[in-house]
């Protein structure tokens, strides 16, 4: 099963092992070449690379989550965008996939986290809680946080695989009842690589690890720290929609005439312009859709807190703290209703107690009219 | 007679780079206001053109961005003529930092706004340009005009190839993603609306209590205030405009 061996391959040959072809591995290759956003003069470098760099050893660990974003990574657009990781993963360490389980699968990360002390990238899927000493989530006994730093100790970068462990996602929405945090809220001294999306798109992070083993680098990433290549753009400057709405076209419900034309969800609630993720081009199992290509509106989930931002499928979200039915509109209108009001109020204030003042004013105002010169 | 009514003086308060300002903001703001509201909720005109062949909403997002960059080149302007403009449009009008200006605040708290009597009738408590308190509080809108600038910025940023834009990208990530960006940028715009609403209202108080053309003076430019808070006399005053500013017209003349 476990062959040591392995573990000094390439991609390159751990790819013909399992049968696949060279003009398989050629169109792969091109294909994460487009995705990482590399002119295709670039491709022979990341062929070259993917057939002398020996495979990086992933760890990948599961806190607080739902575990969907191991299904949408098992169901890559690509199948070798998911063997090349997975097979490496599987054979190290990821309690959901891997063969081995109780004190074999911790034994057997133990062994690879020794191994490649300094050398391994670790992925993390679900958040932390801290709430009462992290006690919400453990695995083998240990918590969460005690997990995480042990292994993010070895670790070359961490790759935070999903919304709950880029920003908190669903269990740090409020009240936040375990005190749930993101894994840069823990770590500080380690490059960490977001990939949020709940869940995200598999072929991020093979191409985050396709990026490293070609240049000896992590790739950009924005002042949020996820990747450029692929959180560059929002959802709604890459939606086949969007001439919809420049041309003003919207649904207005979901069951209308204009939601079965494909009109613009904007009106629904669409978090598009506000979200920053490659569905548009990417989309979804092997390409076939995305949320808005099924006539659903975006819902933000690659943004921070997006599930504190309801309801999803209306234009204006809540006021925090204003309570739920409270928009920006409704206290907009209030603010100035409330100053009309007041100026209404103030002006008939004003005649009462500058009356005399006013009476005054008016009287030798009379007085000059009468003496005026023919 | 004489005794019946006051005489007052034209003073040249306004000038007019000063007004040109005031209409530009004006009309940008009003502009801005009504398109962004359109954005923010878009009336559904749903017709049977084909999209390719419409495109009014991109127009008015058109209108929304331009606007703004005239909004924003006229508010570097004005801070320019906080500088090199005359007494009543200096930045020490604006914040007040001196004994007098938080002697004025209490004042125009006192007698204007909470109406009370003024008992004392002092001429220097009677703001040629203009009050304190009014002038601070377009001190704190001017910052809430560079934080709707900031966030719109922000907002454009990843659309827009200019410097300036991108420049303020950093706001995004500060205030925790697009979401509450375009959050702050949409409640701001109620604030700026009550804004206009007390403004306009306390100019017609002004006007209509005091009348010595607070309103109009936003289109001659002149304030008319009380004869005895000007040192020279009017033959003083005629002379001397007549040898300085119609020199040139009676050379001509000549």
């Amino acid at each position: 099963m476990i062959k040591t061996n392995k573990k000094e391959e390439t991609y390159y040959e751990s790819i013909l092992r399992k049968g696949y072809t060279r003009r398989d591995f050629m169109k792969f290759v091109t294909y994460m070449s487009a995705f990482m956003g590399l002119q295709s003069s670039m491709i022979g470098q990341v062929a070259k690379a993917l057939e002398t760099k020996k495979r990086l050893p992933v760890i990948w660990e599961h806190f607080q989550e739902c575990t969907g974003c191991s299904e949408s990574f098992i169901r890559s657009d690509h199948p070798l965008a998911a063997d090349i990781i997975l097979e490496t993963v599987s054979l190290d360490y990821t309690d959901t996939l891997m063969a081995a389980s109780g004190h074999n699968a911790e034994e057997a990360k133990q062994k690879s986290m020794k191994e490649n002390y300094g050398n391994y990238i670790l992925v993390v899927e679900g958040a932390i809680p801290t709430k009462d000493d992290g006690v919400y989530c453990t695995i083998a006994g240990r918590t969460a946080i005690e997990i995480l730093k042990e292994s993010a100790a070895g670790a070359l970068a961490i790759i935070t695989f999903g919304s709950c462990s880029a920003w908190g996602g669903i269990q740090a929405a409020s009240p936040n009842p375990t005190g749930s945090v993101p894994v840069d809220a823990i770590i500080k001294d380690k490059p960490i690589i977001k990939v949020p999306g709940c869940p995200p798109i598999s072929e991020v992070m093979t191409g985050v690890i396709l990026h490293y083993a070609t240049f000896g680098t992590i790739p950009e990433l924005d002042a949020e720290g996820r990747p450029k290549q692929f959180y560059g753009k929002r959802v709604h400057d890459s939606c086949y929609r969007r001439p919809y709405f420049d041309a003003g076209l919207y649904a207005e419900s979901f069951d209308s005439d204009e939601a079965k034309k494909g009109y613009c969800l904007y009106k629904l609630g669409c978090r598009g312009p506000v979200t920053y993720n490659a569905c548009g081009f990417m989309e979804w199992n092997n390409g076939v859709s995305f949320p808005i290509k099924s006539g659903y509106p975006c819902i933000g989930c690659s943004s921070n807190e997006f599930w504190d931002n309801g309801p999803f499928t209306e234009r204006l979200e809540n006021v925090p703290g204003f309570g739920i039915e409270n928009t920006a509109d409704k206290i907009g209108k209030i603010v100035v209703g409330a100053a009309v009001a007041g100026a209404a109020v103030h002006a008939v204030a004003t005649n009462v107690a500058k009356r005399k003042e006013l009476k005054r004013n008016e009287c030798l105002g009379e007085v000059n009219e009468k003496n005026i010169k023919e | 007679m004489a005794t019946a009514t006051y005489n007052y003086k034209r003073v040249y308060v306004w000038e007019k780079p000063v007004r040109i300002f005031h209409w530009v903001t004006v009309l940008s703001t009003t502009i801005l206001i009504i398109t962004g509201f359109i954005i923010a909720d878009p009336p559904a005109i749903n017709s049977n053109l084909e999209a390719t062949n419409s495109y009014w909403f991109g127009k008015v997002r058109a209108v929304h961005f331009v606007t703004a960059y005239i909004l924003i080149a006229n508010l570097i302007f004005r801070i320019y003529w906080a500088f090199a403009g005359n007494r009543f449009a200096k930045w020490d009008n604006f914040i007040p930092y001196t004994k007098k200006g938080i002697k004025n605040i209490l004042y125009v708290l006192k007698v204007d706004i909470f109406l009370m009597k003024d008992k004392e009738h002092k001429l220097s408590d009677i703001s040629i340009g203009h009050n304190y308190l009014a002038a601070f509080s377009y001190f704190i809108m001017t910052l809430f005009f560079f934080l709707q600038v900031a966030t719109g910025l922000a907002l454009i940023a990843d659309n827009s190839s200019w410097f300036l834009p991108k420049m303020f990208h950093f706001i995004v990530p500060l205030f925790g993603g697009d979401t509450i960006v375009r959050y702050i940028h949409h409640i701001l715009t109620w604030l700026f609306m009550a804004f206009i609403v007390v403004h306009v209202y306390l100019v017609l108080y002004h006007d209509y209590v005091e009348a010595r053309g607070e309103a109009s003076a936003m289109l001659s430019g002149f304030k008319f205030i009380r004869s005895e808070r000007v040192d020279e006399t009017e033959e003083d005053i005629i002379e001397k405009t007549t040898d300085q500013m119609w020199e040139g017209e009676n050379d001509e003349s000549k």
